[in-house]
């Protein structure tokens, strides 16, 4: 297990080569890999709506992308980090209004018909932009999909329109769908949501609410001698002790998205014939951030942010909450996104001190009892992290002398009360890098416009130097260009703090030995395992 | 039985009102719980833009006032229409019926089971109250009683199933086993072990302990003194006199019992991964999926309401005392 402990820092360190990456983990080297046998892996929910092309969540991916395949995936050593998929080419015009797709040959749908540059005109204007969370985003701008034969596909841009953001939004935001069976009908309730219908290596068999879905080889794959496996069956179990025990029986083989808690790592981790896997969330970074209401008084003070920032000791967050399994943050651009982040910008070292004399100078002296002032804190429920990490933040925060008083909610309850309501003062958050800042990194400090939305800017902060350098980049079709907008605007984020960045970690993998091709692309759990084998 | 019969339509009409009151607190219970619908299922995919906030709520009928939308519900439950779930995207009573099997499998099971052995286990101690076996007895089931559920479900898995292997950890069967006839039944059965186990060693106690002080009291009545004078034995005593006569209690506590175990197999079908009622309930109150709860309690309750039905009647042609007055009014 330390093993790939050391591996997985290693790599966020070297984080100027992390996509390009040619280290491939557990490879099986010199051993031919096995055709046949039923993979059994643990679920630990069941999407309302599984269809990737609507609900772009890892969640859904991490079922669906072995059914519906987007144009292109992640890989540690593709150009620009890309493997093909249903698109064996891509290229973006110099003007950045339009992008040509070549689509591979001979690939069918599961239902055996064709698949056409017709399905992929369908998904972009029809699914992608009207109706998907992450593409109404990235394919706003898109005005129309030219189809000149078959295997082309044109995409044409009303503004210009960066293709740079485009390639990183393929794997995530493309998935496509067959527009056979979805023109002219309701899209989101299409019944092939449920059942669904794609070009991936394997077919959708069965869904038993509450108990699995199993996905079965589909015989006519474009990918030769692929799939391995004959079956994916997805067991679910949503009790968190349920992943250990069950793969310590050997009832399941593989465990994603640290259904297994990071607790558990270092006893499983000794378990004869089980591997703990850090590696294959490069492309699915989680970070950790403080979340803070600019509309509180003292919070609108930037002094008083820089010394909330001084307050927390961000390596003893990575020790103790997530046990080495992750790396202290230095700004709203995580490190393992080489061709953007910034490691110049300022940082703001654990200091008791100078956060206290910064809020002497903010003009919040002590009271009788020690405290400065108080603070509403709302950690996220949504892992046991963020719940942890909102526990260390009020200690963290009384050395300084504010009294942060936490509020437990449900995933409803803080989704209103910090995203609609905007009752907090400091929240926790675990927003996601999806390779683009354009994506979904933006929208976490870019002055908003509407309440309700999760994982956005709701502390009602606005900078308009920050929204230009966010708009320009939206617009700069030129590579260097656009990442050197986006390196200024790491800077202001750093400078001005909207938000807290504390940590980064991408999640880890359980698995039998047994099972082979474990983690080998940076977005593993959610791409199509098709070159997966388990030992017969 | 004409009585019978005349308690069965009283009880009946009675329990309209109480399914109505349960109804209508549930609704507004969920509705003061901050967030709603669209709030838990954004959260689960990823996020959205303001316009598909707001025509999620619009689709989901959650733009209505919660007084229009109860009453709606209520109107469409008297035409027993239960609804749609927003969680599941499924109707909800296809949903409630097909979870509803596991749990009756897991309750029924495990009642039977701590009302059998319990109450056998009582009579073993009731039979010389005060002896060793009785004190040792009472002390273990009392032991018993204060393990929580899913720490001793947890502690037989770990024993059975992932040390010793000898039953499967989790879940009702072999997932996408195609076994049928005997063959599945025997699979479902090896199943049932570990979570049936864990939910009646809990609730065996309870049996056991009422039993036994059943047992005490009787023994101190008359009939058993003539029942010694006459020089029967003791075995003919405690199993046709002492026995017989301290079980009605444990009738009335199997009636309350049916209700609380809805609730406790929440816990165990959580930790086995069963899919039954009371998980899908955890998960219609963080859905925030009001029309799915609320069809999951007019289910539970009209369930409770029907056992404790059965246990009435029962009681009454067991003990001609009871519900008479009941049923002459």
């Amino acid at each position: 297990m330390s093993k790939f402990l050391v591996s997985r820092r290693t790599l966020l360190g070297a984080s100027a080569a992390l996509l390009a990456s040619t280290a491939l983990p557990r490879l099986a080297f010199g051993q031919d890999a096995v055709k046949g046998g039923r993979l059994i892996v643990a679920a630990d929910s069941e999407p309302r709506n599984l269809n990737p092309a609507i609900v772009a969540s890892n969640g859904v991916f991490f079922i669906s992308s072995k059914v519906i395949e987007p144009l292109a995936e992640a890989s540690f050593d593709g150009e620009n980090g890309l493997a093909p998929r249903l698109a064996t080419a891509w290229e973006g015009s110099a003007d950045g209004l339009s992008a040509t797709f070549t689509l591979r040959e001979g690939v069918t749908w599961h239902d055996g018909k064709p698949f056409t540059s017709e399905d992929v005109a369908f998904s972009a204007l029809q699914v992608w932009k009207p109706l998907q969370n992450l593409g109404r985003l990235v394919f706003a701008n898109l005005e129309s999909v030219d189809t000149p034969d078959p295997l082309t596909a044109i995409f044409r841009f009303s503004k210009p329109t960066p293709f740079q953001l485009i390639r990183y939004a393929l794997p995530a935001t493309t998935s496509v769908l067959p527009r056979h069976l979805y023109d002219g009908t309701d899209i989101a309730e299409n019944p092939a949501n449920a059942k669904l219908v794609g070009t991936g290596p394997f077919k959708f068999t069965e869904y038993k609410p509450g108990e699995y879905y199993l996905l079965s080889c589909n015989e006519t794959y474009w990918g030769e001698g692929e799939p391995n496996l004959d079956e994916i069956l997805y067991r679910v179990l949503p009790d968190r002790a349920a992943a250990a025990s069950a793969l310590e029986a050997e009832e399941i083989q593989l465990a994603a998205f640290s259904a297994v808690p990071l607790a558990d790592l270092d006893r499983i981790g000794k378990v004869e014939g089980i591997e703990v896997i850090s590696k294959g969330y490069e492309g699915l970074t989680y970070q950790l951030a403080v979340e803070i209401n600019h509309r509180t008084e003292q919070l609108a003070n930037l002094k008083v942010r820089q010394a909330i920032a001084h307050a927390i000791d961000k390596k003893f967050v990575v020790d103790n909450i997530f046990l080495g399994y992750a790396k202290a943050a230095t700004g709203i651009v995580p490190q393992n996104a080489p061709e953007f982040y910034d490691a110049s910008t300022p940082q703001y070292a654990f200091d008791v001190d100078k956060a206290n004399a910064l809020l002497d100078e903010a003009g919040y002296a002590r009271g009788a009892d020690g405290n400065r002032f108080t603070l509403r804190l709302l950690p996220a429920p949504y892992f046991n992290e963020t719940t942890q990490f909102g526990a260390y933040l009020r200690q963290a925060l009384a050395a300084v002398g504010i009294d942060a008083q936490i509020a437990n909610n449900d995933s409803a309850a803080h989704q209103q009360a910090v995203y609609t309501d905007h009752a907090f003062d400091i929240a926790v958050a675990p927003p996601v890098f999806r390779g683009d800042p354009a994506i979904s990194t933006t929208i976490l400090v870019r002055t908003a416009t509407a309440e309700g939305v999760p994982f956005s800017n709701q502390g009602g902060y606005s900078n308009p130097a920050i929204d230009k350098l966010i708009d320009d980049a939206l617009v700069t079709v030129d590579d260097k260009a656009r990442t050197a907008l986006y390196n200024q605007f790491q800077q202001a984020v750093a400078e001005d703090l909207p938000l807290i960045n504390v940590a980064e970690w991408g999640f880890i993998t359980v698995a039998r030995t047994s099972v082979h091709n474990v983690s080998n692309n940076p977005r593993w759990a959610v791409s199509n395992w098709a070159d997966t084998w388990i030992d017969g | 039985m004409q009585r019978a019969g005349k308690l069965v339509i009283r009880r009946l009409i009675g329990s309209i009102p109480v399914l109505l009151i349960v109804l209508v607190g549930t609704f507004f219970l969920l509705e003061l719980a901050s967030g709603d619908a669209v709030d838990a299922y954004l959260v689960s995919s990823g996020g959205g833009d303001a316009a598909l906030v707001e025509a999620l709520r619009a689709d989901w009928g959650l733009d209505q006032s919660p007084i229009t939308r109860l009453g709606l519900y209520l109107w469409n439950i008297a035409h027993l229409d239960f609804g749609h779930s927003v969680l599941l995207n499924r109707p909800i009573l296809d949903v409630v019926l097909e979870r509803l099997p596991n749990t009756l499998l897991l309750m029924g099971s495990a009642v039977a089971l701590s009302f059998g052995i319990g109450s056998l286990l009582g009579i073993v101690a009731g039979s010389r109250p005060g002896s060793a076996r009785d004190r040792l007895l009472s002390i273990g089931s009392l032991a018993l009683y204060a393990v929580p559920s899913f720490w001793l479900g947890l502690v037989l898995v770990v024993v059975f199933s992932v040390q010793l292997r000898w039953l499967p950890l989790s879940g009702i069967e072999t997932l996408a086993s195609g076994k049928a006839g005997l063959d599945r039944a025997w699979d479902i059965l090896r199943h049932l072990v570990l979570p049936v186990g864990a939910l009646a060693l809990i609730y065996l106690a309870l049996y056991l302990r009422l039993m036994r002080a059943g047992m005490v009291e009787v023994w101190r009545q008359d009939f058993v003194l003539a029942a010694r004078a006459k020089g029967l034995s003791r075995r003919r005593i405690v199993w046709r006199h002492v026995a017989r006569n301290a079980l009605l209690p444990l009738i009335t506590m199997l009636g309350l019992q049916s209700a609380t175990m809805l609730g406790g197999s929440v816990v165990i079908e959580s930790v086995f991964s069963i899919p039954g009622l009371g998980r899908l309930a955890q998960e219609a109150v963080s859905g925030r999926d009001t029309p799915l709860l609320m069809g999951i309690i007019v289910i539970s309750a009209v369930l409770v309401i029907v056992t404790n039905l059965i246990v009435d009647v029962v009681y009454a042609m067991l003990d001609p005392r009871v519900g008479a007055s009941e049923a002459s009014a």
